[in-house]
């Protein structure tokens, strides 16, 4: 009686947690199989070679402009970023670099709209560059940096001491070090967190708001003093306007926005799963 | 022998100077950040001292009219910034972020930790880590296209008659724009963070452990109700918290559903209601058309206030996650 008790309750806890488990992916599906299949509705390659008119058009401004601040934000996140994951890794003693990585979890546990805000007081309003490719991209730079940080200092540390002692052996300072062997098993997993960081710039809009503006024409060179048009601004903004038009447009924009993000972020995934299968450790 | 050469040593300095700027530059950004903010919040702070707190009317004032002076700050006439709609906003949907997505983590985690492996397992990981990818804004375009409209024909009016009774479920259903949505949403973005770190918590409990309970006959799920789950006790909390700083924290998808409620407390349930970083985004055109400038200073407040809060739950929560050494069987 008793074990049959406990038998159902066993069944009964494992069936809670498929549940949940059904649950979760039920809402991955929903969620990217709507919004696909909205955006592909909505559509059209041409919209990927004309820039928004008013509340129609395409959306070559707002891809051009995200790469734009994209490339800014990485231009300054990705050496910032590396550089501080090899001193994190190679050159600080154990108690600094808990620090460190305690101040770049705490700099990504930072809301992205407060980002956002610092953007626009500090880069829009005292230094008067406007709303602008710049302030955006340097808004990004934030929301990358410890992302690059962390996955830059992880890999690192993943490359035996062996490895560092050899070179050391051959008179090498820890600087030839670092740049003529250790960086090399470290590459990939250095990659893939670049890829990860740029995937994750491309889907941010709340710090782009107050930075980057809005633009309905492709993106002057201009860093300062001109505004920019980016993906995430048109899903979010032309979703609320009455016109069937403005809203195929947002879809689209999500669509688009989705596919880059999807391909990056499977393209990542298999690398890994690549270099894990060829090194013969068990992928996961 | 050969010495290393000057240069070499030379570079070498140079390299590690480099790389401690690199290092050094997430503390600047924070204390940055941190100092701007709470410099910009300095007038507002002045202005409605303790009130900004708990006053529940946000009102630009008269923006062409005339001003008013208190306590040495000048302000449009009839302005007052209130944040209690935006804190309790806050509060209450990551609050039910949370309710709905601990358990559906817990469960997610235990399904991928113990009962799938192999390359089903690690098809089904990478889709749960997938979702975390997704940009807040997707899931927002999702919110309006899918989840609110369920919201007000099917979830709202269900809940309404079997929970009627209790005072937060009953009353007006409303558009769908709503508490609920708004905290169905952050679910959706805290559940694949919250699973993340419980599935490596579960991976890390002793085999031993656990093959112990088997080993005097306990059933799987009492393995893991009396050993498994008590093991990883702290690190699942601070897991928690740390999805609990990201639901406060998150804009874009609370913006698009939440319905931007302002100088009115959530009802009910279904409510419309505005959190403080939603409201911050959602006040950008406002803010610049102040000439007084008190609006940017009153939306700084608000920032501070919120970049103290999470930052709170962030320390609370990595000090509970922090790698230990623990006495006993643990073996790694």
């Amino acid at each position: 009686m008793r074990r049959r008790r406990r038998k159902w309750k066993s069944a009964f806890g494992w069936g809670l947690a498929w549940l949940a488990f059904a649950l979760v992916l039920f809402g991955l599906v929903d969620l990217v199989g709507s919004v696909l299949w909205q955006g592909i509705r909505s559509f059209h390659f041409s919209m990927l070679f004309e820039p928004t008119q008013g509340i129609a058009g395409g959306l070559e401004n707002a891809i051009l402009g995200t790469f734009e601040l994209v490339f800014i934000g990485v231009v300054f996140a990705a050496p910032l970023g590396i550089l501080g994951g090899i001193f994190t890794s190679e050159f600080a003693p154990p108690r600094l670099a808990a620090v460190i990585r305690f101040v770049a979890e705490v700099l990504s546990g930072v809301p992205s709209i407060v980002i956002g805000y610092f953007g626009y007081l500090l880069l829009v309003l005292h230094f008067h560059w406007g709303f602008s490719a710049l302030a955006g991209g340097v808004a990004l730079t934030l929301i990358m940096l410890p992302y690059i940080l962390r996955t830059t200092d992880t890999s690192l540390q993943q490359v035996p001491l062996l490895q560092r002692e050899a070179a050391w052996a051959l008179g090498m300072t820890r600087t030839q070090a670092i740049l003529k062997t250790v960086w090399r098993p470290a590459a990939s997993g250095m990659a893939t967190g670049l890829l990860l960081a740029i995937a994750i710039g491309l889907g941010e809009t709340a710090p782009l708001l107050y930075t980057a503006g809005w633009n309905s024409n492709n993106p002057s060179l201009a860093l300062t003093h001109s505004q920019v048009g980016y993906l995430t601004y048109v899903a979010y903004t032309y979703l609320d306007e009455p016109y069937a038009q403005a809203r195929q447009l947002a879809y689209a924009a999500g669509f688009v926005l989705l596919m880059l993000i999807l391909v990056i972020q499977l393209v990542v995934r298999f690398v890994v799963w690549r270099s894990a299968a060829r090194s013969g450790r068990s992928a996961a | 022998m050969r010495k290393v050469s000057k240069v070499a040593k030379a570079w070498d300095r140079g390299f590690r100077v480099l790389a401690a700027i690199g290092a050094a530059s997430p503390a600047v950004f924070l204390v940055s950040i941190a100092a701007i903010v709470l410099v910009e919040s300095i007038p507002t702070i002045r202005f409605m001292g303790i009130h900004f707190l708990t006053e529940t009317r946000w009102d630009m004032g008269n923006l062409y009219g005339a001003l008013t002076h208190r306590n040495g700050i000048t302000a449009p006439a009839g302005a007052s910034y209130g944040a209690l709609v935006f804190i309790v906003g806050t509060l209450l949907s990551s609050i039910i972020a949370l309710v709905i997505a601990v358990p559906v983590s817990v469960g997610t985690a235990l399904i991928l930790a113990y009962r799938v492996r192999g390359p089903l397992g690690f098809l089904l990981n990478i889709l749960v880590e997938l979702l975390a990818g997704i940009p807040s804004v997707v899931i927002g375009l999702w919110g309006i296209l899918v989840l609110v409209p369920w919201i007000a024909n099917a979830l709202a009016p269900f809940l309404k008659s079997v929970l009627g009774f209790i005072p937060f479920f009953g009353g007006q259903t409303g558009t769908g724009y709503s508490l609920l949505a708004s905290g169905i949403v952050l679910a959706m973005m805290i559940v694949p963070i919250i699973t993340a770190t419980t599935r490596d918590l579960l991976m890390q409990v002793p085999l031993l452990a656990r093959e112990g309970g088997l080993g005097i006959g306990m059933t799987s799920w009492e393995v893991v109700r009396y050993i498994a789950l008590p093991y990883i006790r702290e690190g699942f909390i601070g897991a928690v918290a740390l999805g609990w700083g990201r639901a406060m924290g998150e804009t874009m998808a609370v913006l698009m559903v939440s319905g931007n409620a302002t100088n009115i407390l959530p009802q009910n349930l279904y409510s419309p209601i505005s959190t403080m970083a939603a409201f911050i985004a959602n006040q950008l055109d406002s803010a610049e058309t102040d000439a007084s400038g008190m609006a940017v200073h009153a939306l700084s407040e608000l920032a501070l206030l919120l970049l103290a809060i999470t930052l709170a739950t962030n320390l609370v929560a990595r000090w509970l996650v922090r790698p230990r050494r623990r006495g006993g069987v643990v073996a790694p």
